[in-house]
């Protein structure tokens, strides 16, 4: 039984501690390499918001120019109405919905790393969890800037709420879009307090580790004053249960509800009772891609080799390809039930205008990312290969867009009438958005590893805690 | 004096957990720990309650449930029926997206604002954080804290304690300094 193997509890936040037994395999890469002391780990956790280097300020100045880039593009759009996109009957929804899908995808991993992963005790969480959950808040940040624009009239999106106003006029409960608008700034708000709630303790780490006084006071007003004592910890650790437990039906409604703005309605490829999984899956998939995507270049750029280590790595490409298959089954259920069903319209567009229409190549370029790419993780060595994951990732990436094109645009463009069919051609505002929210994405991210403690350093400290006593078992075990 | 308090550091969990226990069955009975990182077992040692917290958040879940329910049953149903295609002006299964995110809204809001309640956050003027050494506690160092106003306090004899317990220094708070 090597150091690592004993299963230990997720940490005392949530269990209360105690060591649970079950080993896991020998194979297993550790979750922390070596024992580092925890003044050892606050330096080193604490360097990357202390010392700037060039490169990142750069990417920071480039970033932000493409940001500026996208609020001129969105200004634009405001000003101009959204005929500037490519979008016409009858295809009304193209990149802006793909986009809003595909970041709100892109989100659900870091809930699903942060809350789910919390409750289940993963030992592997830790180190990665606050990345991931920033991810998720700026790509849903990205995401809600889709519908908002695509009102058209973007100052009216507060029509959306219940307000009592001089109209007289009260919203649609029975419509998808109320319910997204609900589910969107739901998600958004609770994963904002998870995210600032775990941050806390860190913040104060921040304020106590700095040496200048400004520092101390910014960190200092952000921790909120907290000190650690041990009822604050206890209240602390049932509070963030809570919220990832209430964090948890999130991950599985937001994209339900994402889901059923297009499965409420009578379009071939669209009206599909199977939506809500078939959603939920390829947006764990899209965003573990994601979290992929971001941890490979800040594990090597910030030498995190001992608190992310290949277990990390080789956990989420097990969840690439777990989610991934279910993604491969929902295409092929989808295909199969329009087959079965003798709809023609559904036969349509999922035997003959999906596979062999104008998006064709698309569409076979989704299958190959989304289906063909993820087999190679059935390899142990590609799993802990960092340089195969990213491009697997950045592949999976494209195709889970795709997946949302596909699926928007085939279905508006070959409806039920051929006299109403269309096609749709992005224009370049459109492409001016979606790179604009990338570099806005990558802005806010690139910000968030700046100044705040992007791997969680009391969660760590709890986690180098228990490998030692779990250590110090094994070894009395040994010598006994 | 409510903050004034005798401080001892320690250097490990361990180390602080059996301290606690031994002062408390000395008869110590107003310590408070201080530590980096969460100590369950310190909090069980201290003879601290599991928060009651998650009775809140219910009752907050519970509001926001039938706050969002009732809302659209008034809004769509009463207030303003809008027949689209012959539905059904109050149909429940319509509401319920709305009415799970509202719980889940409200309960997560209700939890984060008696977090704050409970552990009185923020107080950014808190006396031990002027105290200078105190810093150690978020990085390192755990920390011993009785208050002065305890049964069994002396100033000697818990220093002395504190010591033999394997404090690495004891310390006192600015006032009772004076």
């Amino acid at each position: 039984m090597t150091a690592d193997s004993a299963a230990l509890p997720l940490h005392g936040r949530l269990t209360g501690g105690g060591a649970r037994g079950g080993a896991a395999p020998l194979a297993d890469p550790p979750v922390m390499i070596g024992r580092p002391s925890y003044g050892e780990l606050t330096s080193q956790l604490l360097r990357p918001i202390t010392v700037a280097s060039r490169w990142h300020l750069r990417l920071l100045a480039l970033t932000g120019i493409g940001t500026l880039g996208l609020f001129a593009a969105l200004t634009y759009t405001a000003i101009a109405g959204i005929g500037v996109w490519g979008v016409s009957v009858p295809v009304a929804w193209a990149f802006a919905i793909t986009n809003f899908v595909w970041w709100i995808g892109i989100g659900h991993a870091g809930t699903f790393i942060s809350a789910i992963l919390l409750l289940f005790s993963s030992q592997w969480r830790t180190s990665i969890n606050r990345v991931a959950e920033g991810m998720t808040l700026f790509a849903v940040m990205q995401a809600g800037l889709f519908p908002l624009f695509h009102l058209g009239r973007p100052w009216f999106f507060y029509w959306l709420i219940p307000y009592p106003s001089t109209m007289n006029v009260w919203p649609n409960f029975r419509s998808a879009l109320p319910w997204d608008a609900a589910a969107v700034s739901t998600y958004f708000t609770v994963s904002f307090l998870f995210w600032y709630m775990g941050l806390v303790p860190d913040l104060a780490v921040a304020r106590d580790a700095s040496a200048q006084r400004w520092r101390r006071q910014i960190y200092g007003l952000f921790a909120l004053g907290w000190r650690g004592s041990a009822r604050d910890w206890s209240h602390y650790r049932v509070i963030y249960g809570l919220l990832a437990g209430l964090a948890t039906p999130l991950v599985v409604s937001v994209h339900t509800v994402v889901s059923m703005d297009f499965a409420t309605s009578q379009l071939p490829g669209w009206h599909s009772p199977m939506f809500p999984p078939y959603f939920v899956a390829g947006a764990i998939y899209s965003g573990f891609a994601m979290v992929l995507t971001l941890v490979i270049p800040i594990r090597r750029i910030f030498g995190l080799y001992n608190v992310v280590t290949e277990r990390h790595l080789e956990n989420m490409a097990k969840m690439l390809l777990c989610t991934g298959w279910i993604v491969t089954y929902s295409y092929i259920i989808e295909i199969f039930c329009a087959w079965y069903s003798g709809d023609r319209f559904e036969r349509y567009v999922h035997l003959v205008s999906r596979p062999f229409g104008t998006y064709a190549f698309f569409v076979w370029l989704q299958f190959f990312c989304n289906c063909a790419v993820v087999q190679v993780f059935w390899s142990k060595r590609a799993r802990r290969n960092p340089l195969i994951l990213f491009v697997a990732a950045l592949l999976i990436n494209v195709g889970m867009w795709l997946e949302r094109f596909n699926l928007i645009v085939t279905s508006l463009q070959r409806d039920f009438l051929p006299s109403s069919w269309g096609i749709y051609v992005p224009t370049p505002i459109d492409g001016a958005i979606f790179f604009g929210t990338l570099s806005f994405f990558l802005f806010l991210f690139l910000l968030f590893l700046r100044v705040v403690p992007f791997i969680p350093i009391s969660e760590l400290k709890e986690l180098r805690h228990a490998l030692g006593e779990a250590d110090r078992r094994n070894g009395e075990q040994v010598h006994a | 004096m409510p903050s004034a308090w005798m401080l001892a550091e320690f250097d490990a969990p361990e180390r602080i957990l059996e301290a606690a226990v031994e002062l408390r069955a000395r008869g110590y009975a107003r310590i408070e720990a201080f530590t980096p990182h969460a100590v369950p077992e310190l909090e069980a040692a201290l003879g601290i309650r599991r928060s009651w917290v998650p009775r809140i958040v219910l009752a907050g879940g519970a509001t926001g449930a039938a706050f969002a329910f009732l809302l659209q049953w008034w809004l769509n149903g009463v207030n303003y029926p809008l027949n689209v295609g012959a539905r059904p002006l109050f149909s429940a299964p319509a509401f319920i997206p709305i009415t799970f995110e509202t719980t889940v809204l409200f309960a997560a809001l209700t939890a984060f604002v008696s977090w704050l309640a409970v552990t009185r956050l923020p107080t950014l003027n808190h006396s031990l954080l002027d105290v200078e050494a105190f810093n150690s506690v978020s990085i390192d160092r755990f920390w011993l804290a009785i208050k002065s106003s305890d049964e069994h306090y002396d100033r000697g004899r818990t220093t002395a304690e504190l010591r033999e317990l394997g404090a690495l220094r004891v310390l006192l708070t600015p006032e009772l300094e004076q």
